[in-house]
């Protein structure tokens, strides 16, 4: 999914999530990026949970402590302003994305502002922020490497904590060539660590000249007033500490009551995300240079987004504003596996963007989100807040297909199978009829490479036939000692 | 505060409030949040947070060693400028370093390193190694607490290709609760620096290719070292 040519903000193909998905998976270099999830992200998951017997109890805890939170989210917002202030925060509120782009626009612009640097910032992408700073005169570039990557490549992130995921380095070097022209053409790049070199003297230099570091935050501490980040490059804490304006970008659901309570979540976030023990750094943001500081911004805000937040929390997906974005989900998802995170074509991506993208976006555009899941439970399994994904993805199902988005022929078909299955002499005799059909049919190979009505499956994979007796019919037999242990 | 930001922040909390299905000025709710943020009230400690002293100073040192941060225990402070000289040759690192104005740190009996140049101040673009002193540290994770401020600008922690940070042996606690309890007892009441910074290795990105490199935007090596 590229950026809007002319306006660079993203627009979203979520409506398009099967052909985007078709398209994946015949792109070799998406299915090679991909590739290296099992071995890598999984992998080192697994290790950090082994190496620490409490993670259970650390997840329901976790669990529990944002439940708190979102039940008293009002007052713990009203104390967080109040102390950000008293800390010499200037706090702003923002109801929706236009709100929220036009109120950063104004903090820039009253600043003089000509280059802004930005770490990290998911919200930021929810909103299309950079392409609303471009829009008003601004140059935005962005710090993390990945965001980099995505950015100079005209792309959005494909992943929430590695949003180059699916880039691989042959791809990287190609778009290094192509946009740090100031460099010799014939200099080697032959591995990451020559392109990570490249792209941290090429930063640094954004870093000294920014008027403006915009920084995400990944909670909001009501007992200190303070923001709090987590990165391994430190790119936050220089984009933070070396432009004179600090502005944070977040939203409602990250605030936390104490220290303590961020301290607890810690230790569940990143060995969900990367499998670390804990991000290289965590830093803990309140208020701007003191007077006797040397360094740091001269003035620091904070900009609070909604953006229906407000409402979801009323509704039956309460249970996702829990999330805390490590991206486990998606990492252990087998459709992202498969697909990468483009073809959801929002913001989210993998089992947290199946819930998230159709309260933003609608029913009508992301409703066929819900869908691109196998039911695994492998997201709700790794989750280390224990949102019950799958049974949320399931709610939008239900009212995509109250809404009639499944489109006619699925609509009459699962009309045709409930109106079966509610009678049970008549589910009965036609599975009796249907089994003995295709197992005589298949008899030959023992599945079918083609089947009408089947072509979507048959496609990619053969259908096994199935025995000539229904599951009910082999069970009354064995217990009337006929069949034999199946 | 603008008009038009409070009455933003009005409908935000208003609509919270209509979706959680409660009323503003609940005094069992506002007592609830109230006691919580006075108690701090702390989440189930793993056991590696509880370990015998010594079993934590071991596991701080493992975890930062994994993380490619180095550890130098030296006795005492007396030994540290000489500590510093000899790592900083034996890693082929210039011998000139940037500090903060921490009197811990300017005390040091740095003629005992006579090779070695000091200078004082935030980070400089140019600086190679800069030099921290931490408030406390978590062994759990091998994670060290560093407070911005004149004694120890922020800017030190992420500039320079070499960071070196001093710990006392003494502050290094169990779990990030034990540690939050030195820093907070370490600051004025309720004061919060700029930054608190917690610190659990070197700068590093896996985003080319999913591998890891150490140096992304901060320091290339960690070295810390650890008195008592």
């Amino acid at each position: 999914m590229a950026r809007d040519a002319t306006t660079g903000s993203m627009n979203p193909t979520s409506t398009d999530f099967k052909s985007n998905a078709r398209a994946a998976l015949s792109d070799p270099q998406l299915q090679h990026a991909l590739s290296g999830l099992p071995g890598g992200l999984v992998a080192q998951r697994t290790a950090a949970k082994a190496a620490l017997p409490e993670f259970e109890e650390l997840r329901t805890a976790g669990r529990d402590v944002k439940n708190h939170m979102l039940a008293h989210l009002d007052l713990y917002l009203a104390r967080y302003e109040e102390r950000a202030i008293a800390n010499g925060a200037h706090v702003h509120w923002a109801e929706t994305a236009t709100d929220a782009c036009e109120i950063i626009a104004g903090i820039c612009r009253d600043a003089n502002a000509k280059l802004v640097t930005k770490g990290k910032s998911m919200v930021s992408e929810e909103i299309g922020l950079n392409a609303h700073l471009e829009a008003a005169g601004l140059k935005v570039v962005e710090t993390d490497l990945g965001e980099y990557l995505v950015q100079i490549r005209g792309e959005h992130p494909s992943h929430i904590i590695v949003p180059a995921l699916h880039l691989t380095e042959g791809q990287v070097e190609d778009q290094f060539r192509r946009t740090h022209t100031q460099l010799p053409p014939d200099r080697p790049l032959p591995d990451p660590a020559s392109m990570v070199a490249e792209a941290r003297a090429v930063m640094r230099e954004n870093y000294i000249k920014a008027d403006v570091g915009i920084t995400g935050a990944n909670f909001l501490v009501a007992e200190t007033g303070s923001t709090v980040i987590v990165t391994n490059e430190g790119n936050g804490d220089l984009t933070q500490s070396l432009a004179r304006v600090h502005i944070v970008i977040t939203s409602i659901e990250k605030v936390m009551a104490t220290l303590e309570d961020v301290a607890g979540v810690l230790r569940l976030l990143a060995r969900s995300a990367t499998g670390q023990d804990i991000t290289n750094y965590v830093t803990i943001s309140t208020g701007p240079k003191r007077a006797a500081d040397p360094d740091g911004p001269e003035a620091y805000h904070v900009v609070i987004v909604d953006n229906g937040r407000s409402e979801l929390l009323g509704t039956e997906f309460r249970d996702v504003l829990r999330c805390i974005r490590c991206g486990a989900c998606m990492n252990h998802c087998p459709v992202y596996g498969a697909v990468g995170g483009h073809a959801y074509g929002w913001v989210y991506p993998g089992p947290i963007g199946a819930v998230l993208t159709p309260a933003q976006l609608g029913v009508k555009a992301g409703g066929h989100l819900p869908n691109a899941s196998t039911f695994c439970g492998a997201c709700a399994a790794v989750c280390p807040v224990k949102i019950p994904l799958p049974d949320l993805m399931r709610k939008w199902r239900q009212r995509e297909f109250d809404s009639g988005g499944q489109g006619v022929i699925a609509t009459q078909a699962l009309g045709g199978w409930s109106f079966i299955a509610r009678r049970p002499r008549l589910y009965h005799g036609v599975m009796r009829f249907a089994a003995l059909a295709l197992s005589t049919l298949g008899r030959g190979t023992g599945s079918f490479g083609w089947l009408p009505f089947a072509g979507g499956w048959t496609k990619h994979r053969d259908l096994p036939a199935p025995q000539s007796r229904t599951f009910q019919q082999l069970w009354a037999e064995r217990q009337r000692g006929i069949a034999p242990d199946v | 505060m603008s008009e038009a930001n409070t009455a933003a922040r009005n409908r935000i909390l208003a609509k919270v409030r209509r979706s959680l299905g409660v009323a503003e000025g609940d005094g069992a709710r506002e007592a609830r949040a109230d006691q919580r943020i006075a108690a701090k009230p702390r989440q189930p400690a793993p056991a590696r947070a509880t370990l015998a002293p010594g079993d934590l100073r071991t596991q701080f040192i493992q975890h930062l060693t994994r993380g490619q941060a180095h550890v130098v225990e030296v006795p005492d402070t007396e030994g540290l400028p000489e500590a510093i000289a000899a790592y900083l040759r034996e890693t082929n690192t210039p011998a000139r370093l940037r500090m903060g104005a921490d009197p811990r740190l300017s005390g040091l009996p740095w003629e005992r390193a006579p090779g070695l140049e000091r200078e004082t101040g935030r980070a400089d673009p140019s600086d190679e190694v800069a030099l921290s002193h931490a408030v406390a540290a978590a062994s759990e994770t091998g994670t060290l607490f560093l407070a911005s401020g004149p004694d120890n600008p922020v800017t030190l922690s992420f500039l320079p290709e070499t960071h070196l940070v001093v710990l006392n042996a003494a502050t290094l606690a169990g779990g990030y609760e034990d540690a939050l309890a030195i820093v907070r007892a370490a600051l004025p009441e309720g004061y919060m620096p700029r930054t608190l910074n917690l610190i659990s290795g070197p700068s590093r990105t896996s985003d080319i290719g999913g591998k890891t490199v150490m140096g992304a935007h901060g320091p290339r090596h960690l070295a810390v070292f650890l008195v008592g």
